[in-house]
């Protein structure tokens, strides 16, 4: 049981405490609810961008980095499809230092071209490490764009191509900033070693005077139903052929987000996983293979991917998943099939809170889905699951009009 | 009209801090126990959630192997079979109870680790035991084993990182040194069944093992360990036997440029030179050198080649963790185009930590940077177990701890200029760009 304290200031902050008085440390959060399905078409990667220019100096102070490290702090960010998120961890003793600089970053930016010069550059430079100079790298753009076509879920948070980030101007810049970046967009969740009473007197020091700014309503187009079996051939300089297909599920807040996760663990969780049996250690058909869901906070996809044995023909390679999936979708999983995987999700949501600072993370982002009472109560829902309610799931999921397959080639 | 009063914030005033030289770092203690066939228990007793961490330490890393590939195929099949039990069954049993058994080869030892809830240790420490003592190695789990695992290899020889990983450490160590040498695919070929099961034999079955467990122990885990492992033809380190140090032979060229994609568009930068393990007095002051150099997102090396030239996503330079010898390598992948000023950069900042002295502030941040990430890192009960670990393999006792928090705390900056000048001298170092 993970208990918290939640309040909003008058700005439209909303504030969550943790406090655990085991640590030495603290963590501070912040959460912007802005991520790349809410950029324009024509500018994407811009949140992520953007969350490159939060470190590039605030109106009040010119350097972000050098008096978190005077204070024995570290930091960094992340940017997803649906939202952006800034961490800090350091001595509790210190921890005003993280509030000064949180909430100043919040107050303005300093707006520096040089930073936004720069910061173009190290993207790019992002851009092509991940995604252009490694095998694959271009899978999940093509992916995307096969099954969204219209949420903006269809591109990557690094953007659909370099010339958007290069383009990118300080009069964007600023734009985002004052639409996104405002308290009522944000959620500050404060950890460890502190109280309650000292997180909201400091969260009202120094947040407490910062406009609210317009609370973004977001309207984004929504992807209709699938209903076609949708197929794309790619050839590339990559040593093995690759198969992924990828199948729309539910939004994490729906209860079928719970469902479709235990799907993945059946298909794919581990070395006992049905994947893993049957296709590299019966058939020996891939050399590997997984199965996992994008867990995106509007309906997500739970994706196949393997790569293929030397030999093995594509079409072989598939038939044999949709055989597994066609087992899956016949008859209920077994009680013991269903212990196994919700013993390995009670395990993997203890393991994982054991950290302050994945609790602060989780804290935020179930404020951030409208409930953060999710924090305690995730276990009991996958809990409940039946091999029925699966088994409907898997029905629903695993149809072929739901389905996007790519093939992979290695080019010869 | 009155005004209202209201006291001003002045944002441009940092709030007060605890310097880092005040801030008392302990690393909690483990107890140690000794089972009944001498193998040593370090046993950590923190944190409160009801999980946990086992690892079986083995003296059985590629050091010892007379056959490349030998060690790591071992370690990663041990869970694939024993006369009792299919891969499938071991792999089910282990994830029926929500837990993770992994395996890890290095250059001196090999383990072995799980975690798990605590409520579930008592089903999953016999089957632990059935590993150590009665692994099989299948004929078809070895043959699955070479052809994945060259299939692996074919694509990470298309990542220039890879690539210069492997080159950098063979030019730092030699090709045949343990530290140095790297598998082909006909290396994974040559793998047979017999290399593995003699190798189980001498050096997990009969091998020399540590036992490594943290969490919130449950009260009886000593007499669970005793049960499992106490009788066990495993067995402690010789005391005073040392490990194996073959000879280590660098490379006579320091210059390489290797063309691994003609499509690249990045090269992957390696910087690196040779330098003496963490029993060296200059070790922990090196330390802190690197943290400066290039040791974390504040340093010279990031600061300038990140975030003023817009080179690279991220450049960081750190010290091996390696037992026998270390090295201190520069790491960045920077576009095609501005590799060469890149590495210039890199030798520049080398140049002025040789003939400058560090400022006081920029010493002070470095410092309390550092001594912030212990505190953090000392936090729980893996993260204490880690640091554990690492002072044990490497033959250390509490005091280097110690010791580093103190080096950390009082070194100035001549002395920083001193290692600067010892240790950072381009000539000295490797480079290497794989495109």
């Amino acid at each position: 049981m993970i208990k918290y304290d939640r309040f909003e200031l008058a700005n439209g902050l909303r504030v969550l405490v943790h406090e655990d008085a085991s640590t030495p440390m603290v963590v501070v959060n912040v959460l912007y609810d802005v991520g790349a399905r809410d950029e324009d078409p024509k500018k994407t990667g811009f949140a992520h961008l953007f969350e490159h220019l939060m470190f590039g100096g605030s109106i009040n102070i010119e350097d972000f980095e050098t008096p978190l490290q005077l204070a024995g702090g570290e930091n960094n960010a992340y940017t997803t499809n649906d939202f952006t998120n800034y961490y800090i961890q350091l001595p509790a003793e210190n921890i005003e230092t993280a509030f000064w600089l949180e909430s100043d970053r919040m107050l303005s930016l300093a707006f520096s071209e040089k930073s936004l010069e720069v910061q173009r550059k190290v993207v790019m430079e992002e851009f092509k490490e991940h995604y252009i100079n490694k095998p694959y790298g271009d899978v999940w753009f093509k992916l995307r764009e096969l099954v969204y076509q219209h949420h903006p879920y269809r591109w990557m948070t690094i953007g659909s191509a370099l010339s958007h980030i290069e383009d990118a101007k300080l009069e964007d810049v600023k734009n985002f900033f004052f639409k996104y970046y405002r308290p009522a967009n944000a959620i500050l969740v404060v950890a460890g070693k502190v109280t309650s009473a000292q997180a909201r007197e400091l969260a009202e020091k120094w947040f407490g005077d910062i406009p609210s700014g317009t609370k973004y309503n977001r309207q984004l187009p929504q992807e209709p139903q699938q209903r076609e079996a949708r197929k794309l051939v790619v050839k590339a300089l990559v040593p093995l052929d690759a198969l992924y297909k990828a199948y729309p599920m539910a939004a994490r807040t729906e209860p079928g987000y719970y469902v479709a996760d235990l799907l993945t663990e059946v298909l794919g969780g581990g070395g006992s996983s049905r994947l893993h049996q049957s296709l590299i250690k019966e058939k020996k058909l891939f050399s590997q293979i997984e199965c996992y869901h994008t867990g995106s906070n509007d309906p997500g996809l739970v994706v196949i991917e393997g790569k293929l044995i030397k030999g093995v023909s594509m079409e072989e390679a598939d038939q044999a998943v949709e055989e597994e999936l066609a087992k899956l979708k016949a008859a209920p999983i077994s009680e013991k099939e269903l212990a196994k995987v919700k013993n390995k999700t009670e395990s993997a949501i203890v393991f994982e809170d054991m950290s302050v600072m994945n609790r602060a993370n989780s804290l935020a982002i179930y404020e951030l889905l409208g409930d953060v009472d999710m924090m305690n109560t995730e276990l009991q829902k996958y809990q409940a699951v039946t091999a029925e309610e699966m088994l409907v799931a898997s029905r629903q999921i695993f149809d072929p009009l739901n389905s996007n397959t790519l093939y992979y080639y290695s080019e010869k | 009209m009155s005004v209202q009063t209201k006291s001003l914030l002045d944002r441009t005033v940092p709030p007060p801090i605890k310097d880092a030289i005040e801030f008392e770092l302990i690393l909690p203690p483990y107890q140690r126990h000794a089972l009944s066939n001498g193998v040593e228990v370090y046993a950590i007793d923190l944190g409160n959630v009801d999980a946990l961490m086992v690892s079986w330490i083995f003296n059985a890393g590629n050091s010892f192997e007379t056959k490349k590939g030998v060690a790591a195929a071992v370690n990663s099949l041990l869970k694939n079979g024993t006369s009792k039990r299919s891969a499938f069954d071991i792999n089910e049993h282990f994830e029926y109870y929500g837990a993770w058994l992994n395996r890890h080869s290095q250059h001196e030892t090999a383990d072995l680790t799980l975690h798990c809830l605590n409520k579930h240790v008592g089903e999953l420490l016999p089957v632990v035991a059935e590993l150590i003592t009665d692994s099989v190695f299948p004929q078809e789990e070895l043959d699955i084993y070479k052809k994945n695992a060259q299939q692996r290899l074919q694509v990470s020889l298309k990542k220039s990182d890879f690539v210069a990983g492997r080159l950098i450490d063979a030019y730092l160590y030699g090709p045949d040194h343990p530290y140095g040498q790297y598998l082909e695919a006909t290396d994974y070929q040559e793998l047979q069944r017999e290399d593995l099961t003699a190798y189980y034999q001498r050096y997990f079955r009969e091998g020399a093992c540590r036992i490594l467990v943290a969490g919130k122990l449950p009260a009886d885990i000593l007499s669970q360990l005793e049960a499992n492992f106490g009788g066990l033809a495993i067995h402690a380190p010789e005391k005073g036997t040392a490990l194996p140090a073959p000879a280590i032979i660098p490379a006579v060229q320091k210059k390489h440029e290797v063309v691994n994609d003609p499509n690249g568009v990045q090269g992957s930068i390696r910087i690196a030179r040779n330098f003496p393990n963490r029993h060296h007095p200059d070790f922990q002051r090196v330390q802190v050198l690197n943290n400066v150099f290039g040791g974390f997102f504040g340093s010279r090396l990031m600061a300038n080649i990140r975030e003023e030239k817009g080179y690279t996503y991220g450049i960081y330079s750190y010290l091996v963790n390696n037992i026998q010898e270390s090295a201190l390598v520069i790491s960045t992948e920077a576009g095609k185009e501005v590799c060469a000023p890149a590495i210039a950069e890199v030798y520049k900042e080398m140049d002025l930590l040789r003939e400058e002295l560090i400022d006081e502030e920029e010493l002070q941040m470095a410092r309390n940077f550092a001594i912030g990430t212990i505190l953090g890192d000392l936090d729980g009960p893996f993260h204490v177990a880690s640091r554990w670990k690492s002072i044990l393999l490497n033959g250390l006792d509490g005091r280097y701890f110690e010791e580093g928090v103190r080096t950390i705390k009082n070194i100035g900056p001549e002395e920083l200029r001193e290692m600067a000048r010892k240790y950072l001298r381009p000539e000295d170092f490797f480079e290497l760009v794989v495109v």
